[in-house]
């Protein structure tokens, strides 16, 4: 009889506490708005991969936790292009009643979201964009730089290769914000580590051929040739180095930012032996080979890339803070919630958010197998090393981010 | 003289022969473009696309029949080709009474909807494929891969053939013909409209085969020509609309004009042409090998 009461009790609060909460919701629903490339160069290392990414996490909060009843994702195209990107976000945030803008490649078009949401105060989960600018002078106390970034790429690249006898650089950059981050951060390490750049050139974003640059690389005679671009210039660049003998001539390949679809599309005999950084790889863990068997049915046959999975990931965390807080309306609250909490979810495992919006995780330093050692599809990376989360990010004081300095 | 302009001889020379090779790319492209235009006056937006089909006509031909690059060279445009034949009769046709600018809405929308089919189908990050002749041989001032060597001299023998074929045969002089008095032409017993859905459809062959020269060499993905296909049409009205002999010499010009931005301000390089094109329609707005209308 007693046992009884005390469940009656029990019931009657979480009823009155859902519906205290409802009333703190902004328009009764937590409103998740993905954006990123539908359609362009980045649209499957982003795009609707992304979008079941947002929507998976919800599924498995929802299946752990009493969740919320109106969690709705919403998803736009950017193009690529910051004016797009930015007229999204303010309709999203003035008409549509979104509460949170998730993924965002292309560091300029997230550099504008950035200033937008902070303007309105609403939160920005940054997975797509790389630019460590967001994470230092342009940091704010609503966004959050979820999955990597120049610095961490730079960092775990640059210094295995300059350690390992790569000690002369020639970038070959793409010419807009995120080119010109990776480029100097990957710069500060080969400097830092004793090495030296001979040259850089930038070329007009997107580009296709990249002939000439190469050549002004060969040119220099700098062992590696940084490529500071991402998706099909990446490509781009890689075949045509091939195609030129870059590498048989002694000369080696830094990709910078490499993702696995990258991979998939150069294929294994032309991607082999190059060397980069990622957050995350499907295959090295259970949850994660998982998730990934999955990802690709819904997916075209993709596997996840890291974007996907740091999606994931903040989406995860971001509902944690949510539901404690009863509440979505305040935007920095929410960001200062989830910085509070400790993070942790099936894909990255535990973690941290720093002051500066910085979220910590482990890196990894991958090497592209040789076709003889993939065991199948998309069994594509060997992992060279794993950098501790600690080392893997720039140090907060360096990063001149406003929120800390006060 | 060299050291005044801050670049190495040899690099300049490595330079200049890239922007050719790039320049064999755009004549070819252009060219489909301004043969069309020329014999039908229809604006192909379309171009592009059906650029970025033969280059996956390739990859499929490799891909699920097992034929090599050798055996797409010859039937990638064939194929493609002969779906331009369907978009011809389909919709094209329908159009050559009215203004310009219907076709060219038409087209363009056509090119949103194939590359939007095959995104769907292949997705954004392209597909594999391998350099049929790898290697190359070093020219004392650039290492030169065997394969663009090869791209160099085969469009040369295409676009002269293809401007031979329209400038001196007999056929090419039925073609020139029927652009300029269809109804006399088929008072002569020339059956006008299939002439008209051929060479549309050879135009759209030009276009595939320039994609399987370029399946080795570029990322083979659904926008592959969108990117490229503005450039060509400046390409194509620098040289004067539908002049075939402007739109070859053109290409390869703008090639080098192109490739020598590419050294001394990169940032510029995919800007520089289109300056030249705002100033030649300035100074000529027929083009530079156009006749007035």
């Amino acid at each position: 009889m007693k046992r009884e009461w005390k469940a009656l009790l029990a019931a009657v609060a979480i009823c009155g506490g859902a519906g205290a909460a409802q009333a703190q919701y902004s328009d009764g629903t937590i409103k998740i708005g993905v954006m990123n490339d539908q359609s362009g160069l980045y649209a499957d290392l982003t795009g609707q991969g992304s979008v079941w990414s947002a929507k998976k996490a919800i599924e498995d909060f929802c299946k752990t936790t009493k969740c919320h009843d109106k969690i709705e994702v919403v998803f736009a195209d950017h193009q690529n292009k910051p004016d797009i990107g930015s007229n999204v976000v303010r309709q999203w945030y003035d008409v549509d009643k979104v509460d949170v803008v998730v993924d965002v490649p292309t560091s300029s078009v997230a550099l504008a979201v950035n200033n937008i949401t902070k303007e309105k105060n609403k939160v920005f989960l940054v997975s797509g964009a790389a630019t460590s600018d967001l994470s230092g002078k342009a940091c704010t106390a609503n966004t959050v730089h979820w999955t990597y970034d120049t610095w961490a790429l730079a960092n775990g690249t640059g210094n295995a290769i300059v350690k390992t006898g790569g000690d002369t650089w020639f970038f070959i950059t793409a010419d807009y914000a995120f080119g010109h981050a990776l480029e100097r951060d990957t710069e500060a390490v080969v400097l830092k580590t004793g090495g030296k750049v001979l040259g850089k050139v930038r070329h007009p974003f997107p580009g296709q051929d990249f002939s000439s640059f190469l050549l002004q690389a060969q040119t220099s005679k700098a062992k590696i040739i940084g490529l500071a671009n991402a998706g099909g210039d990446t490509i781009n660049s890689i075949k045509q180095a091939s195609e030129f003998g870059i590498v048989a001539g002694g000369q080696n390949l830094a990709g910078l930012l490499v993702f696995i679809t990258d991979v998939h599309a150069l294929g294994l005999k032309t991607a082999q032996g190059l060397i980069f950084t990622e957050a995350w790889y499907w295959d090295t863990s259970d949850a994660n080979r998982a998730y990934a068997k999955e990802f690709a049915p819904a997916n075209k046959g993709n596997y996840p890339t890291m974007i996907h999975a740091g999606v994931y990931s903040a989406v995860t965390h971001y509902l944690k803070a949510v539901h404690e807080l009863k509440s979505d309306t305040d935007g920095a609250a929410v960001v200062a919630k989830m910085k509070s909490m400790p993070t942790d979810d099936k894909l990255f495992g535990k973690g941290t958010i720093r002051p500066d919006g910085r979220k910590i995780h482990d890196m990894y330093l991958l090497e592209v197998k040789k076709p003889a050692e993939s065991k199948g599809a998309w069994d594509y990376y060997k992992v060279r090393a794993t950098i501790p989360a600690a080392e893997a990010f720039r140090p907060m004081e360096q990063g001149d981010c406003p929120l800390v300095k006060k | 003289m060299f050291e005044l302009i801050g670049v190495a001889p040899q690099a300049l020379f490595g330079q200049l022969l890239l922007g050719l090779i790039n320049g064999a790319f755009y004549a070819l492209l252009s060219l489909g473009l301004a043969v069309i235009f020329g014999l039908m006056n229809v604006i192909n937006f379309t171009h592009g696309a059906q650029y970025m089909m033969g280059a996956f006509a390739s990859w499929m031909l490799l891909q699920y029949l097992g034929i090599p690059y050798w055996g797409a060279l010859v039937l990638a445009p064939i194929l493609v080709g002969a779906t331009g034949i369907v978009i011809e009769r389909l919709f094209i046709s329908r159009l050559y009474h009215l203004d310009h600018l219907y076709g060219l809405l038409l087209t363009f929308g056509l090119a949103l909807i194939i590359e939007g089919l095959f995104r769907q189908q292949y997705g954004s990050s392209g597909l594999p494929y391998t350099n049929p002749i790898p290697g190359g041989t070093n020219l004392g001032f650039m290492f030169l891969p065997y394969y663009r060597a090869w791209v160099i001299v085969f469009s040369l023998v295409v676009c002269f053939g293809t401007w031979f074929m329209i400038e001196k045969t007999k056929l090419g002089s039925y073609l020139r013909a029927a652009t300029e008095r269809p109804d006399l032409v088929q008072a002569f017993g020339i059956n006008v409209p299939r002439m008209i859905t051929l060479t549309y459809g050879f135009g759209v062959g030009l276009a595939a085969l320039a994609g399987v020269l370029a399946a080795p060499i570029y990322s083979v993905n659904p926008v592959m020509g969108a990117n490229l296909i503005i450039v060509v049409f400046a390409v194509v009205v620098i040289g004067g609309m539908g002049s075939i002999l402007g739109s070859i010499v053109t290409g390869f010009g703008l090639g080098i004009v192109e490739g020598l931005t590419k050294v001394f301000y990169p940032e510029a390089s995919n800007t520089v042409i289109f300056i030249i094109m705002a100033i030649v329609l300035m100074l000529r707005p027929q083009g530079l090998f156009g006749t007035p209308r």
